[in-house]
């Protein structure tokens, strides 16, 4: 049977970075603390 | 509907002091313009996956720092980035080159440790069978020399002294041992390769 070549698959999801890291990046935006001590600053992270 | 109005600006000021979601606006916003732009680079889903995340991580850190001076122009610095960090991942690459097994090609399919599998054994250890066999077959003189050579590692001074007949001799009966090998080979039409 003939292939069709007219419907080409949507990739509109195909240049998205994956949903584990976007929360990888959410959660450690929020994990990370800066703190100032003496004009010094100290980043850590709160897990 | 508040995303869309807000500014990469407002959206950057707010999330330095503080507010987490801003950020999410920012990355939803930008994600598929700066991970097609890291693929159009890389040509690879987890290098682009692993370089839009140390975007990331950067821009965070850059931000919560308070190092963060481009108002307005928040896109172009996150490509910046993004487009340093893929430079880099190429420099990397270039110190330490890493093959990929793509397509049809396995290079483990050419490269072997030299030890023979259990298939490989089976078909030697037959060949090895084989070749007795054959020897076997061939007159006694002729038999005689090639065992000595082959077999015994002995050289051809040694086996003219061993069987009493002149090196030419033995060398001779030599060459005919190979080519009548060869013969019962045919004749027997015997595959001698692992």
């Amino acid at each position: 049977m003939a292939k069709l070549y007219t419907q080409k698959p949507s990739n509109s999801n195909t240049f998205k970075p994956k949903t584990e890291t976007i929360n990888f990046l959410l959660n450690y935006s929020k994990a990370l603390k800066v703190s100032t001590y003496k004009g010094l600053k100290f980043e850590s992270i709160l897990n | 509907m508040i995303s869309k109005s807000q500014s990469d600006a407002t959206l950057v000021s707010n999330y330095i002091k503080g507010d987490e979601p801003s950020l999410s606006i920012l990355i939803n916003r930008h994600q598929q313009r700066l991970y097609s732009f890291i693929y159009s680079k890389v040509y690879d889903r987890d290098v682009t996956e692993d370089v839009f995340q140390d975007t990331f991580i950067k821009v965070i850190k850059t931000l919560k720092l308070g190092k963060y001076n481009e108002e307005g122009k928040f896109l172009p610095w996150v490509m910046r980035i993004a487009h340093n960090l893929v430079i880099d991942h190429f420099r990397k690459n270039n110190r330490m080159p890493k093959f990929n097994n793509s397509g049809d090609f396995d290079i483990f399919s050419v490269l072997s440790d030299g030890t023979l599998n259990a298939e490989g054994e089976l078909v030697q250890s037959q060949i090895v069978q084989d070749i007795r066999a054959l020897v076997e077959e061939l007159p006694d003189d002729q038999k005689t020399v090639l065992i000595m050579r082959m077999y015994n590692d002995m050289s051809f001074k040694e086996i003219s002294e061993n069987t009493g007949v002149s090196i030419n001799t033995a060398l001779g009966r030599m060459r005919y041992a190979l080519i009548n090998l060869r013969k019962l080979i045919e004749k027997h039409n015997i595959i001698l390769t692992n």
